[in-house]
């Protein structure tokens, strides 16, 4: 009973995820809406502002540069969890703490 | 692990992972690459020399001190150069109108302040994988 449950449910989960899927734009088509004005400016002005042939670059440090101050704190938030988490008894004064 | 080969081509083949990994972050506004994908790179050639060497030797090359700077000073960097353009006028991390060097279009250092910010990136990417590595396999 269980299992013609589960096979129902996931049926109907594939017909839903496949019936969007196939409405999606096709991929690198100039009628997608993720080809806006956006795309337009940044391939128009990128190295006019910013002087960098890679735009990529130019987006990811200069217009979108908040984005990656974000990801850098991600990286420097999870390495200092790990190392609290992981090291704290390498430090000899630690050590006398911890037995204490 | 204690190899003669592995030893040996570790030797060899590290200046040139990192050489290549210095290039990456460098160009990283002028050609594909970054600070994210050249910290990668020079992360990933200090593992190999930790999975060559063994710990102790590869403690002895990078200590966690030296870690512990890279990780916060490159954020602190990043931020600063960001604070640089509130000072200047700007909004947060303006580029041009903060009077970083423009240059010429498709020279190392132009672009203002985005080959600073990937080098900022690149240090940082490196310590951390470097650090995380050496944190896990280490024991008391």
């Amino acid at each position: 009973m269980k299992k013609i449950l589960a096979i129902v449910v996931l049926t109907g989960l594939l017909i839903l995820l496949l019936s969007s899927f196939l409405e999606m734009p096709v991929l690198g088509s100039i009628e997608n809406p993720s080809y806006n004005d956006t795309t337009h400016y940044y391939l128009d002005n990128a190295v006019e502002d910013t002087n960098a042939p890679n735009v990529i670059a130019a987006i990811i440090t200069d217009y979108r540069a908040f984005d990656t101050v974000g990801e850098t704190v991600v990286l420097f938030t999870a390495i200092a969890a790990a190392a609290s988490v992981l090291r704290v008894l390498h430090d000899d004064s630690n050590k006398e703490k911890v037995k204490h | 692990m204690d190899d003669l080969i592995v030893k040996t081509i570790t030797r060899i083949i590290i200046p040139f992972i990192q050489v290549y990994g210095i290039y990456i972050v460098l160009h990283g506004h002028i050609s594909p690459g970054g600070g994210f994908s050249g910290g990668a790179i020079l992360g990933a050639s200090l593992i190999l020399y930790t999975l060559a060497f063994g710990y102790k030797d590869a403690a002895k090359k990078m200590p966690h001190h030296v870690g512990a700077i890279l990780e916060s000073g490159a954020i602190l960097w990043f931020l600063a150069l960001g604070l640089i353009g509130i000072f200047a006028g700007g909004n947060f991390l303006t580029n041009r109108d903060a009077g970083f060097y423009m240059g010429n279009l498709s020279m190392l250092f132009n672009a203002g302040l985005i080959p600073l910010v990937t080098l900022g990136i690149g240090a940082k990417v490196a310590s951390t994988m470097i650090t995380l590595f050496h944190t896990i396999i280490e024991e008391d």
